[in-house]
Formats: structure tokens, C-alpha cells, sequence
């Protein structure tokens, strides 16, 4: 209602106002479509410039371009994770329903990511290593990665009552981030001590510039896919929670 | 409780109730959860049973073979121990949350980090040491290697308390549900993969005859790390919990 204020002078308002579910709604369905049309643009760019333009590798041929869906995957999701835990923190410290809702909206697009880093990787494996699945480093705790948002999930869907369910995931969120790198050397080290030096990564020449620009792309545009479907998610999301106050009552 | 109508929450009103001291208090509540538990003794054996029943049905399935067992003992004996720790752990909270003892607690003047603490380490002396003990019984079953009986004690007895501080982190946060049991080990597992792999691990550098310190070194730091901070995420959660 009031979010037209003037704020003149203080720079950390703008952040103040994103805390109101309202706010964040309307600033959503402005933006979301316009983030969509800047995500359809980079992957166009990025694929046709990976698929396309970009040379063949000289040792894997052409099976490596499912880089730049699996890298950007892999990365978003962690990349993830961590806005996830940090949206939940914020929930939870300064109450700030907002951080739950980006948290709980976070989530499986978090488990898509990983399970699309899962499902290229193993994909890739084929033609490099010769299987689809070892039990690598990166692969498990990628894996594992997969189960703490499954476990998130979970929990988040299954308390009733809605505040307690968003601040109890928070909390398992927290915790998660707490452990992931606790996991990931864990495995790291476990794979190291059971079978010495695997079949992994065929010794990587540092990538080449006409390879790398269309990754960075891919990197964009994942990101803004992120950005774009967290706010379509978010606004389901507040429009569910906050269904008995006036401003969605008005909306719809 | 005489007193009928209630006091207002002043502080010097609430120093004069508390007579009980916090080791008193800590005695109390083991005391109280021990003989529950003792009264309970079959229910006390079922996480024993369990462990011993999962653990024979691997060479049942795999290859009874005694120099294939040797090779996977200590993946079985510490795979079976977590399970069985984690299908004790809904006891945790869940009867004392139903009828109320929970609510109770939380509202003495006891730090109530303190009080789980004490709680956790109750449940570990019921659930957890049974485990310990019958472990050495089933490293024989699968023909264990002698060298490694003494790892195979020291990492579960630094392991199967971290798993209940931190698989009680998941109790405080599911024990609201009604029906739990597999939301539990869900949100619980993956967290408890670290101390599986370093457990298994330093019993299988020990049946080689490889020093396995390292990995007790490591085993300690988690649980020297969850002993620190699970009993703060434990009463957090219990408080959205409880709510």
C-alpha cells in the first residue's frame, strides 16, 4: 500500500521493502517476464554458440558440449543451496516471512539442478570413462547434494501448520549448509583412501576462450532461468500462504 | 505447584521457586529417563535385535563365504549400526513431547541445551552402548579380522554419539508429526554420511593392519563439533515444535 514512500538518503530501505510480501509480489510480476524474455535470449545464444560455433575438443570430440548445460547445472545447483540456507537464515533470525518463502520456492528448483548435473554427468560419462556411474568424488557428494534437498523438501511439505513448517526447514537448512562441506571432504577424502587416483577427469587443458565465452552464457542464462522461476514460484507461493490477508484477496 | 492463580513471570519470583540446582536437576532427569527405559527392557532390546537381524541378512544375500565377509564386516557392522540407531532415535522425544514432559522442560529455568544434552546422552546409553557391546558379537559372525576389534569399538563409540546428537536434530524438528518414521530418515541420513564413511574406514585401515588414528581423530572433531552445536539446533527446533 504504503511502498511508494520516498526513501531519500538510506541506502538499505530498498532491501527493508522486499520484506513485505506484497511488495515483493508486485516487484515480482514485473519483473519475472522480463527476466524470461532475457533467459530465452541467452540460451539461444548459448547453445547455438556451444552446439554450433564453438570447435570440436581434440580429445573428446564432440561429446564434450554437454558442458554447458551439465557445468552451469552443477554450479547452480550449490549455487542454490547456499541462497536457500541464506533466505532461510534471514526467515529465521529477523523473521522475515519473505526468507522462507524464497527458501521453500528454492528448493526443487535446487533438486532439478542437481538432478540435471546428475543425469548430463552420467550422460558424459558414458563416451569419456566408459560407464555411466562411478562412485567419484564429485559425483557422490553431488548425490548427497540430492538427498539433503529431498530431505528438505520433505520435511518443508509435511508440518501443517504453515509457520512451523517454514521455520523448521529453515532450520534443516541451516544445518545442511553447515554439513555440505563437511560431506564433500568427507567424500573427497573416502574416495581417495579406498581406490587411489580413479579414471576421473582426463587431464583438462584449461578451457579455450571460443569454448568459454558460450559457458559464461550458459552461466547467465541458468541464472536468470533461476531468477525467473523463483519468481513464479514465490508469487504461488505468497498467494497460497498469505490467501487470508486483504492485498490477495483484492488480487484475485 | 499451591499457588492458584498465576504468578506473574517476575524474575526474582521465579528464583525463589527454583530450589533445585542444575546438576540436581540433570540427575533428576537421567534418573527418570533411565527407569523409564529399564521399565521398558523389551522395547530396550529392540534396536539390539534389530542390529543383529539386518547384520546376518547379508551373508544371507550376498555370499556367506568367509574371506568375501572379511572384505565388507565393516561396512555392514557400521551400516547396520546406523540404521538401527536411526530407527531408535523417534523415542527421543516423541512419548515425553505426547504427554507433555516436553512443554515441561523447556519451561524450567535450567539452560535447556543443558537438560538435552543430558537427554541425548541418556538415549545413547540405552540405545547406542547396547550396540557397542554387541558389535565385537557380529565382527565374529562375519570373521573379522582380529586387528580390527579395536577400531570397530573406538569408532562407534565416537560414532553412534554423534549420530544421536545429530539424528536429534531431525527428531526435534519431526516430532510434531504424527507419523514420521521415514520423513525422519530422510531429513536424518545424509547427514549422517561423514561419520559412516570415516567409521567404515578406519575399522578397514585397522583389519589391514594401516593405522586408522587419523580417521578417530576425525570422528572425534564431529563429535566434539555436534557435541557443541546439535543441542542449540536441537532446543531451536524443539521450540518451533512445540510452538
Amino acid at each position: 500500500m504504503s511502498s511508494q514512500k520516498k526513501t531519500t538518503g538510506r541506502s538499505w530501505t530498498w532491501f527493508h521493502r522486499f520484506g513485505s510480501p506484497e511488495y515483493f509480489y508486485r516487484f515480482a510480476e514485473r519483473w519475472g517476464p522480463r527476466s524470461a524474455v532475457v533467459t530465452l535470449l541467452l540460451f539461444l545464444t548459448g547453445l547455438y554458440w556451444g552446439l554450433v560455433i564453438a570447435p570440436p575438443d581434440y580429445q573428446m570430440g564432440n561429446s564434450y558440449r554437454i558442458i554447458f548445460i551439465h557445468v552451469p547445472a552443477a554450479w547452480m545447483s550449490m549455487f542454490t543451496y547456499v541462497i536457500m540456507a541464506v533466505a532461510a537464515g534471514t526467515g529465521l533470525i529477523w523473521r522475515m516471512k519473505m526468507g522462507h518463502i524464497v527458501a521453500k520456492a528454492s528448493a526443487p528448483l535446487g533438486a532439478a539442478f542437481t538432478f540435471c548435473a546428475l543425469v548430463t554427468g552420467s550422460l558424459w560419462g558414458k563416451p569419456t570413462w566408459g560407464t555411466y556411474w562411478v562412485w567419484d568424488a564429485r559425483l557422490t557428494s553431488e548425490l548427497v547434494l540430492l538427498f539433503l534437498y529431498f530431505g528438505y523438501i520433505a520435511l518443508a511439505n509435511a508440518i501443517e501448520d504453515q509457520k512451523s513448517a517454514n521455520q523448521a526447514a529453515g532450520v534443516l537448512a541451516l544445518v545442511g549448509l553447515i554439513n555440505l562441506p563437511i560431506i564433500h571432504y568427507s567424500v573427497e577424502w573416502w574416495n581417495t583412501l579406498h581406490q587411489g587416483s580413479t579414471v576421473s577427469k582426463l587431464g583438462r587443458p584449461s578451457i579455450d576462450t571460443r569454448m568459454l565465452i558460450p559457458l559464461l552464457i550458459m552461466f547467465a542464462a541458468f541464472n536468470f532461468y533461476y531468477v525467473t522461476t523463483l519468481f513464479n514460484r514465490v508469487r504461488c507461493e505468497l498467494v497460497d500462504q498469505e490467501r487470508r490477508t486483504k492485498w490477495v484477496k483484492e488480487l484475485i | 505447584m499451591k499457588s492458584t492463580r498465576p504468578m506473574p513471570a517476575d524474575k526474582t519470583y521465579i528464583q525463589q521457586r527454583t530450589t533445585t540446582t542444575l546438576s540436581s536437576a540433570l540427575w533428576a532427569l537421567l534418573k527418570r529417563d533411565l527407569t523409564i527405559a529399564y521399565r521398558h527392557f523389551g522395547e530396550l532390546m529392540h534396536p539390539v535385535i534389530f542390529f543383529l537381524i539386518a547384520v546376518s541378512l547379508f551373508p544371507l544375500a550376498i555370499n556367506p563365504d568367509p574371506m568375501f565377509l572379511q572384505k565388507i564386516a565393516s561396512g555392514i557392522i557400521w551400516v547396520a549400526a546406523l540404521l538401527s540407531t536411526m530407527l531408535a532415535l523417534d523415542n527421543l522425544f516423541r512419548s515425553d513431547y505426547e504427554d507433555g514432559t516436553l512443554e515441561q522442560l523447556m519451561l524450567t529455568s535450567h539452560p535447556i541445551t543443558v537438560l538435552i544434552l543430558a537427554k541425548v546422552a541418556t538415549h545413547w546409553l540405552v540405545t547406542g552402548l547396547p550396540l557397542i557391546i554387541t558389535a565385537p558379537l557380529l565382527g565374529l559372525m562375519l570373521n573379522l579380522p582380529d586387528s580390527a576389534y579395536l577400531a570397530l569399538f573406538i569408532s562407534l563409540s565416537l560414532g553412534t554419539p554423534t549420530m544421536s546428537l545429530i539424528g536429534g536434530i531431525g527428531v526435534a524438528l519431526t516430532v510434531g508429526i504424527r507419523r514420521s518414521g521415514i520423513l525422519l530418515t530422510l531429513v536424518v541420513m545424509p547427514l549422517f554420511i561423514p561419520v559412516l564413511i570415516f567409521g567404515t574406514s578406519a575399522v578397514e585401515a585397522a583389519s589391514v593392519q594401516l593405522p586408522f588414528s587419523g580417521q578417530l581423530y576425525l570422528l572425534c572433531a564431529m563429535l566434539i563439533f555436534s557435541l557443541s552445536l546439535a543441542p542449540l539446533a536441537i532446543a531451536t527446533s524443539l521450540r518451533i515444535s512445540l510452538n
